[in-house]
């Protein structure tokens, strides 16, 4: 299954996506994407067009060809199983809604 | 086994459920995302729109480019560097926005070359005196962020994110290019009028950035639909004359339109024609620097080709010793 973006072998350099951490105590979070011809320079890469404005203290940069994504068809059923499973959530249980600190 | 005939019923229907699932989507102002079913004319919209902005992004660096070695100080210098390394940066993010749409990033640069794919005609002017470095940052990016904010909410995710991004760094673009003229307009007598005769140049090109007028924009209205556009051309472009004409005030530049006054009835600035004969010169190619920007732009790509191929051969050349000694 390709990546969305990713053309393969036609172009010279490797699809990375690229994910910052932008400051202590956070996930690391999608930024966007860049070409690189391998790990280093994706991440020196990354930090010139992703941290230019001290956005991130953590960088993480993944080969887009690595990534394994959920079938878009299959969102339907492959999504399905929190469905009619509302007891997951506190706001199942009114009976006990006027109750304090519950 | 299904035959011919029951397999194109079936694909019929997944086409119905997937072609509701995307109006759905629009109708709900939701975004569309990029292993999404989306119509083929959505599709080739977006690749064209997005595209074209990472073009003018990119052949934006040249205008300004051209200024960093000659800016009147180290900080100016420093500035000026750190706007065209913005503009790299915002080709960039489009560039891989308009790839997760099918594209790939050397078809999109066969199209600048080949002339298959536009950029914005602004960067076909040229930039002979310093203040055009002001009058860049303010009309010119003044535009652009007019432009680009709605953008923001466009329904195509990839598109909004990377225009996210990118107006949140523009406004220091426009700011920079302001009190550049207002320095100048502080300045000796020679100073202001250069600082005014650059914008006399500037100002209608500036407007024109909008597009054409609502009428002869056949686009727009589908564009407009799908939640890609939110203002027409037109209103974005009283929108942005509504906003100049205080801060011209400010610097104390006249802006170059006789009919430019404030209409009490419809609360907002009227203005005059702009030469829209003008506007198609130059998308036609026959603009100032139409084929210096291109040849320019191909010919640092040419002249990069050994540093991508030396990169490529070094990345490959690890990665094969590094499989060697885990085979070992």
């Amino acid at each position: 299954m390709t990546t969305p973006g990713d053309s393969g072998a036609r172009e010279a350099w490797a699809l990375w996506e690229v994910f910052i951490r932008s400051s202590r105590g956070l996930s690391h979070v999608h930024a966007g994407s860049l070409h690189a011809p391998d790990e280093t320079m994706a991440l020196r890469n990354a930090r010139d067009l992703y941290t230019r404005r001290a956005e991130g203290v953590s960088i993480w940069v993944v080969r887009a060809a690595d990534i394994t994504t959920s079938d878009p068809d299959a969102r339907g059923e492959f999504f399905e199983s929190p469905q009619g499973k509302e007891f997951r959530h506190a706001t199942y249980y009114s009976e006990s809604e006027s109750v304090p600190h519950l | 086994m299904t035959t011919p005939v029951e397999s194109a019923v079936h694909q019929d229907v997944d086409l119905a459920a997937e072609e509701a699932e995307f109006a759905r989507l629009i109708a709900t102002d939701s975004r569309v995302e990029p292993r999404d079913w989306m119509p083929d004319a959505y599709r080739k919209t977006l690749i064209r729109q997005i595209s074209q902005h990472a073009h003018s992004e990119i052949i934006g660096m040249q205008p300004e480019g051209n200024w960093i070695t000659r800016a009147p100080s180290l900080k100016r210098k420093a500035i000026l560097m750190a706007k065209v390394q913005d503009e790299a940066g915002h080709g960039l993010y489009l560039y891989s926005a308009a790839q997760t749409l099918g594209i790939d990033r050397d078809t999109m640069f066969d199209q600048l070359i080949t002339g298959k794919a536009r950029y914005s005609s602004i960067f076909n002017y040229t930039t002979p005196t310093w203040a055009d470095m002001g009058s860049i940052g303010w009309l010119v990016d003044g535009a652009a962020i007019c432009n680009q904010v709605p953008l923001c909410r466009a329904s195509y995710g990839p598109y909004g994110r990377a225009m996210t991004r990118i107006c949140k760094e523009e406004s220091f673009h426009q700011r920079q290019g302001f009190e550049i003229l207002l320095q100048l307009m502080r300045g000796s007598a020679e100073q202001q009028r250069m600082a005014q005769e650059s914008v006399n140049r500037w100002y209608a090109p500036a407007l024109m950035m909008f597009g054409p007028p609502d009428e002869d924009s056949p686009n727009s209205k589908q564009s407009m639909a799908w939640n890609i556009k939110r203002f027409s051309n037109d209103d974005l472009r009283q929108r942005f004359v509504d906003m100049l004409v205080p801060q011209a005030e400010v610097l104390g530049i006249t802006l170059p339109d006789p009919d430019l006054k404030w209409n009490e009835s419809r609360g907002h600035y009227d203005f005059g024609d702009l030469d829209w004969a003008e506007f198609h010169e130059v998308l036609a190619g026959r603009g100032q620097a139409n084929a210096v920007r291109v040849a320019k732009r191909k010919k640092a790509h040419d002249d990069g080709a050994w540093v991508r191929e030396a990169a490529r051969a070094y990345a490959d050349r690890n990665a094969a010793a590094r499989e060697e000694r885990m085979a070992s």
